[in-house]
């Protein structure tokens, strides 16, 4: 007999495999994911072991050897001493690769930070309370929302003074509004369900149920949008720089030395190039990192 | 376009079969299934969720997903072949010579345009008539349906509209070119107790007047008692019985129809407090190859020969009554008899 | 939809009073603004006739408040390097900006919106990978770097678009592609969402079992109900475009109003940095609440009640 009754689970003796080994899999046949993370990585240790990988100084300008091509240009300056050339004046681009990729993962990382706390904050208490609290958060986004990011900042950074804090903080205070949106949503999808009524019922605290109930429960919608304005952030530090008012000569910024390449664009192009590719490498690695997060844990809301 | 045909017979399906591949092997959700339907005869196709009988219907319309595949000996509509034409051909006798009404009202019309849009559009796609003219026969159906005001309606949006009306609403549009044969899907389901019986007694007074074929699916024995001329059982995916109603009410074949119909009170004949029916054990998959008889897993009268071989729809005493059971009366006792003709 | 139509008036119009008092208290994050307009070595005589003289000596309630009134009135200050009114200034630049902001905007819709119907007729096919990888690759780019690459090859090494000026329609070929990239992946991944979920709809099964050609099917059905909100967020990020052209301006050298800001701000030139914020901010506002209009009037269910 071939007939291929239905299986009930309990009855075939068949095992589930355990959560963990279910995410594990998912993770890692994700393709997005693995090389977000992987490039991410590679750029993170490449911040991190700068002074102990890099050829030379960021700072030591010696203009002899100034604007020196790639190892892989055809001219004959091009030495292995700086296999990545140097720029105009004179300083060793792998090294000042590697030092800005410690100022675009800083910047980043502080501006995330500080968006992350005043956004979901505003996005939980609007989520949960609803009601006047709800109004008046959406009519403070509504408001952010009406003002332009980048011409704020720069108008901010110019009358305060531009230096890596400022930057950070200026960041910081402007692009919170994705966190306010997503967590606000999230938390009021939550709020709906059973389990924190019950919570509320068995008289626990508002903060307690804010930690316990609900924290838990948005928790990857909140590494999500992390990862997504992190990258949005490094790209603003660094149209800022490279409009000359976020972190200042001589650091190593990626946007500040697109823009003092420009000049030089007909005939030393790798000097906007490689910078350029950093930032594009980091910033696509990041979004695959995020997107692949959400996809690995909510697959539902992937669009 | 072909001039309506004249011919008794609306629909001949013989031998359908729909397969769909999926991650664990080829779906087969519609097996071996033959139809008939004539001029102002309606057919109920009957069985539980899942027994492929909305499948069925989408097969004849050829509104499958794009993985499914059907393949069938015969499929005539009027006398015409309307299996693999081609999309283009296809489409041009959906809406105009055979029409389906959805289980959905709700959501089964555009809500961005007006029902006089959606209405007009259904005519004007297969006739060359003028705004006009559509105008009037949207007007005409929609007091046909029962729509008070029918003008009016035109210009309002679905969304103004309540479950019962939008249901009449999908009935005038599926009537707008005078169709030989109309598939209902499980018309009154999502609606009101009170409305369901509306709709069903307007379903069979167009019928009778347009002199259509209609083919009603449905799993509520209820609604085919009130208004099948016909029915065809259907379970696992295959016809597992059919005749006229009064045929299979009275005198059920298969043991499936029987545990069905045990299954409900029936006025007159189901005594107080016998016990209700039930069929215990659950549906069979249907990935992959299946031989025997697909009910012989919770069959009560199930032999060693139903599990194999293949089954087909057999004769019994009555004339145009067939079960795929080999315990039929009037059958042979021998599996793999002659084909189970078309009556 | 009268009511609607009030309710979204009135929350525009708080907040743009909010805008502009943010906008106007802008000033102020320099600690004393009468010695950031008296400039760099100006003594303590010169700062005392700035206050006066832009009477900063007043309460702040009272400085906003005529500050507003004079904005109402069209007058936006006084720019003291061009030596000419704000307003005047701003709105004479305005119109190059609106102009490449359309173009922008022209460019990522006509870009993202095919993009993403097709991805949607065909999901999971090579096209859809294509522009899912276009909307992965677009999100990542810096604007000022794609802008500096566009001319590297197509105004430098090709010699086919010219880099700087806006005196002729090839001008805008290149800053528009720059400006306008960044909107396609949100547009195209929104297209393809609300295409999908609309193509699995119930009406738009009727609308085939109807016999309508795939054409009318996928244009006049699904798409009129899919684009809804892809209406509402071009709007919006027309809005962000507006607001984001200070850098492809500055690098085309486009003299439009990003330009006009990036000058103030190098110049700090504080009433005209003030006056260009708010007005963005006041457009935006109004680009916000045409977004509403627009989206209640394509959908019929906000519409008519």
């Amino acid at each position: 007999m071939t007939i291929d009754t239905a299986k009930a689970p309990a009855e075939t003796g068949h095992q589930e495999p355990s959560p963990g080994t279910m995410m594990r899999k998912r993770v890692f046949s994700h393709w997005g994911f693995m090389i977000g993370a992987f490039v991410l990585i590679a750029i993170f240790l490449m911040a991190l072991l700068a002074p102990y990988i890099s050829p030379g100084d960021p700072f030591d300008q010696v203009l002899s050897r100034k604007l020196i091509p790639p190892i892989w240009s055809d001219s004959v300056k091009a030495t292995w001493d700086h296999p990545l050339g140097t720029d105009h004046l004179g300083r060793d681009y792998m090294t000042r690769l590697f030092y800005g990729a410690r100022i675009s993962l800083l910047i980043g990382f502080g501006a995330m930070l500080i968006s992350g706390i005043i956004g979901t904050t505003l996005g939980v208490l609007a989520g949960y309370y609803g009601g006047r609290v709800d109004m008046v958060v959406n009519f403070i986004i509504t408001t952010r929302l009406s003002m332009p990011v980048v011409l704020v900042a720069l108008a901010v950074v110019s009358i305060v003074g531009s230096s890596l804090t400022v930057v950070v903080w200026v960041l910081g205070l402007l692009i919170w509004d994705r966190f306010a949106v997503v967590m606000r949503s999230a938390t009021q999808q939550v709020r709906a369900l059973d389990f924190v009524t019950s919570a509320q019922a068995l008289g626990c605290s508002t903060p307690r149920i804010l930690l316990t109930e609900v924290m838990p429960n948005i928790t990857n919608h909140l590494i999500v949008i992390a990862t997504l304005e992190m990258a949005h952030a490094i790209l603003l530090e660094a149209a800022l720089s490279f409009l000359g008012l976020g972190v200042q000569p001589p650091e190593p910024s990626w946007g500040l030395m697109i823009s003092e390449a420009k000049g030089m664009i007909f005939f030393d192009p790798w000097l906007i190039t490689i910078p350029g590719l950093a930032l594009f490498a980091l910033v696509l690695s990041i979004n695959l990192l995020g997107d692949g997060i959400r996809d690995v844990t909510a697959p539902e809301n992937r669009n | 376009m072909p001039a309506h045909s004249e011919s008794k017979r609306v629909l001949e399906v013989r031998r359908l079969n729909v397969e769909i591949p999926v991650p664990t092997g080829m779906l087969r959700p519609v097996q071996d299934v033959s139809l008939h339907v004539d001029r102002g005869e309606t057919l109920c196709v009957v069985g539980e969720s899942g027994c492929g009988k909305s499948l069925t219907s989408l097969a004849i319309m050829d509104l499958l997903p794009t993985k499914a595949k059907r393949t069938c000996d015969e499929m005539q509509l009027s006398g015409d072949n309307v299996f693999r034409i081609g999309e283009r051909a296809m489409s041009d006798i959906r809406g105009d010579r055979m029409s389906m009404i959805f289980q959905e009202p709700m959501t089964s019309l555009n809500p961005a345009y007006t029902i006089g849009n959606q209405l007009a559009e259904a005519l004007q796609r297969h006739r060359n008539v003028s705004k006009a003219q559509a105008r009037e026969r949207a007007i005409y159906l929609l007091e046909k349906v029962g729509i008070t005001a029918a003008a009016g309606r035109l210009g309002q949006y679905p969304h103004q509209l309540s479950g019962g009306l939008r249901q009449r609403v999908m009935i005038a549009m599926a009537l707008m070119c005078g169709p030989d044969l109309i598939i209902a899907d499980e018309p009154t389901t999502a609606l009101d107790v009170t409305i369901q019986a509306q709709i069903l007694h307007l379903l069979a007074d167009l019928q009778r007047e347009f002199q259509m074929g209609m083919i009603l699916i449905t799993h509520d024995l209820g609604v085919v008692a009130r208004i099948a001329d016909r029915v065809a059982v259907m379970y696992a995916g295959q016809v597992v019985e059919t005749g006229t109603a009064k045929q299979i009410f009275n005198a059920p074949q298969h043991p499936y129809t029987r545990g069905l119909l045990d299954c409900i009170p029936i006025p007159g004949k189901t005594k107080r407090g016998a016990r209700l029916g039930a069929i215990p054990g659950i549906v069979p998959s249907l990935v992959g190859h299946m031989s025997g008889c697909h009910f012989a897993s919770r069959c009560p009268q199930v032999h060693e020969a139903c599990k194999t071989g293949n089954i087909d729809l057999l004769p019994t005493a009555q004339p145009g009554h067939l079960s795929r059971c080999l315990l039929t009366q009037g059958a042979g006792s021998a599996p793999r008899e002659t084909e189970g003709a078309a009556s | 939809m009268l009511y609607y139509t009030l309710k979204r008036l009135g929350v525009a119009v708080l907040v743009a009073i909010t805008v502009s008092v943010l906008s106007f208290s802008m000033i102020y994050l320099s600690g004393d603004p009468a010695v950031a307009l008296a400039g760099e070595g100006a003594s303590n005589e010169d700062i005392e006739n700035v206050r006066r003289v832009y009477g900063f000596d007043r309460p702040i309630i009272l400085q906003y408040g005529s500050w507003l009134v004079q904005a109402l009135q069209g007058n936006l200050g006084h720019s003291n390097y061009l030596k000419a009114p704000v307003a005047s200034v701003i709105f004479e630049r305005l119109p190059t900006t609106m102009l490449l902001g359309a173009c922008s905007l022209a460019f990522a819709l006509l870009l993202a919106i095919p993009l993403g119907v097709v991805a949607a007729i065909r999901p999971n096919s090579i096209i859809d990978r294509i522009a899912l990888s276009i909307a992965v690759v677009g999100q990542a780019m810096p604007s000022f770097w794609f802008a500096l690459t566009l001319i590297l090859w197509f105004g430098i090494t090709w010699r086919l678009l010219p880099i700087t000026g806006t005196d002729s329609w090839k001008n805008f070929i290149m800053p528009s592609m720059a400006l306008g990239y960044y909107l396609t992946p949100a547009v195209m991944r929104l297209t393809r969402a609300g295409m999908l979920e609309v193509l699995s709809s119930d009406y738009i099964r009727t609308a085939r079992a109807k016999g309508l050609r795939p054409m009318t099917v996928l244009f006049k059905h699904a798409l009129r109900n899919a684009i809804i909100p892809v209406v509402s967020l071009a709007a919006v990020q027309f809005g962000f475009m507006l607001g984001g052209s200070i850098v492809i301006e500055t690098i085309f050298a486009i003299n439009g109003l990003g330009y006009l800001a990036w000058e103030s701000i190098q110049r700090a030139d504080l009433p005209m940095m003030q006056a260009i914020v708010l007005v963005l901010s006041i457009f935006y506002i109004l680009l916000t609440f045409l977004a509403d209009m627009l989206n209640a009037f394509l959908d019929p269910r906000i519409r008519v009640a």
